[in-house]
């Protein structure tokens, strides 16, 4: 007898919790399906809906690195996000809403970073991203905004000055998997290359001597550079990895206004400011 | 182009990748071998040489065995060997990768090792020693001919674990671009996206390493207890 009124009584709790989460749900898909006739609409009289919800919103959402140096990194102590990436969605911010404090930044890394765009989660992506014809398909791509390319660190003072000078029994530095590894494979197919998980690690290891250059994208180098001044760049880039800024497939508005943004940041002189603040050099022109 | 091989190859174990890496696989697997081999003879050498120290009737040197086993082998094999790589570096001795995961993998393994041989020959009875050395054998004579005899049947269980795992450790080399097994995995699952397939091969090529000594463990445990 008892068992059979707890029996009920979990019934009564189970048909309750279904009725309760389908009311939810009738809720949420009245929602988007008034918003959803309001959005195509004006996307076909070519309006800005991108523009016009980030505005709606009050701000811009950034996703960035938090964990690059010179582009994006978090200050542990201030626990500001400082770097190039940030000084541009800032400008971009003040561009588009007014207001450069109009921001929230967002860390993403290489991994999430698409599908956080895809989900809605951020506005834009400019984190350090290179353009190439695989992500195009998934995102849709700014002007270029940062000309990465591969270069090699080396300590002070090396034998080693260029990509040329990588001969047979040079220890390279890299990270596993990364396209740098394949880059110095073609460039200097004689060199060892030492693979590592992570930049901080193959850093440690060419600091205790255990190779001869370590080789990625510049602009990590500077980075690097800029921790241990017993290091630097050298020889140029010998690849070409333009950065670009990404936003979610489609959104054509945001791009355009995207370009139009980097456009007077170039003629305004504002954008060397920014490149000699962070890299510590004036950019190639 | 790498997405749609991932998209494929989640449902099912991709063999092409065996295929296509089968060089890469075969040298990280004989690296392995060969890191893991040296290894083994070193910690078992090393191991021996630190029971011996801690049981000897020598106060300085039961000390010097004791603070080796509880300071190495209270701390993780990862800081052991970055010790070597990182470390020795600013002493003026530079080891690569293979060297200093092998010799961190041997200095590691030899306190476990230590500690089962220790403990193999305090099973030994006491009055076994006193008896010996009372009707005149010297110290080491005793270890030789009554002591060790024993306690290697009862050690041999232990050390087929510790040499078990000295294998498995040795992956600890990909960290430092030791050109291991686990070093080669790793290239090949950012080369193919597909982890999965990349490093179930992986644990096949480990498996063909322990899964035998496991036996050879067993046989050996089984041939000793035959002579009692």
């Amino acid at each position: 007898m008892v068992r059979r009124k707890w029996k009920a009584l979990g019934l009564l709790i189970t048909l309750t919790a279904v009725f309760v989460l389908a009311a939810c749900g009738t809720k949420e898909n009245s929602d988007s399906g008034s918003s959803s006739p309001t959005t195509s609409a004006s996307a076909a009289t070519g309006g800005t809906p991108t523009i016009d919800a980030i505005k709606s919103k009050g701000k811009l959402v950034v996703g960035v690195k938090f964990d690059t140096r010179l582009f994006g990194l978090k200050d542990p102590a201030s626990g500001n996000v400082e770097g190039f990436d940030i000084d541009i969605a800032k400008g971009l911010a003040k561009q588009l809403l007014g207001d450069e404090t109009k921001i929230e930044l967002r860390e993403v890394t290489s991994k999430t970073r698409i599908p956080m765009l895809d989900n809605g989660e951020i506005d834009l992506i400019i984190a350090t991203m290179t353009i190439n014809e695989e992500r195009r398909k998934q995102v849709d791509f700014s002007e270029v905004y940062f000309n990465a390319g591969q270069s090699l660190l080396v300590k002070k003072g090396s034998p080693i000055q260029s990509v040329a000078d990588v001969k047979k029994g040079t220890k390279v530095m890299a990270v596993k998997g990364a396209t740098s590894v394949k880059n110095i494979k073609e460039k200097a197919p004689d060199a060892t290359v030492l693979e590592f998980d992570n930049y901080q690690d193959a850093f440690s290891a060419l600091r205790a001597g255990q190779g001869d250059a370590l080789t990625t994208d510049n602009a990590i180098l500077y980075g690097m550079a800029s921790q241990d001044s017993n290091y630097e760049v050298v020889g140029g880039t010998f690849t070409e990895e333009p950065y670009g800024i990404a936003a979610k497939k489609g959104n054509a508005d945001l791009v355009n206004a995207v370009n139009e943004y980097l456009a007077s940041l170039k003629s305004s002189g504002e954008y060397d400011k920014i490149y000699e603040k962070w890299i510590g050099e004036t950019p190639l022109k | 182009m790498h997405f749609r091989k991932q998209g494929g190859s989640n449902d099912m174990l991709n063999f092409s990748i065996l295929e296509r890496y089968i060089d890469s696989y075969l040298a990280g697997f004989y690296n392995t071998i060969q890191s893991s081999v040296l290894a083994l003879i070193g910690s078992f050498v090393l191991g021996t040489v630190i029971a011996v120290f801690r049981i000897a009737p020598v106060k300085p040197l039961n000390w010097f065995g004791t603070a080796y086993v509880e300071f190495i082998r209270n701390i993780p094999l990862l800081l052991v060997v970055f010790f070597f790589y990182l470390g020795l570096p600013s002493l003026g001795i530079t080891l690569d990768g293979f060297v200093c995961g092998t010799i961190g993998l041997a200095v590691y393994t030899s306190s476990f090792i230590a500690e089962a041989i220790r403990a193999g020959i305090m099973s030994v009875p006491k009055g076994q020693t006193e008896a010996a050395l009372a009707s005149g054998l010297t110290y080491l004579k005793t270890m030789r001919h009554i002591i060790l005899p024993q306690a290697i049947k009862i050690v041999i269980p232990p050390l087929g674990n510790q040499f078990i795992n000295l294998i498995k450790n040795s992956s600890i080399l990909t960290v430092f671009a030791g050109f291991d097994l686990m070093y080669y995995g790793d290239i090949i699952n950012t080369d193919t996206f597909d982890t999965f397939s990349t490093y179930i091969f992986v644990a096949m090529f480990y498996l063909l390493l322990t899964i035998p000594l496991s036996f050879a463990v067993v046989r050996i445990e089984r041939r000793l207890a035959r002579n009692d």
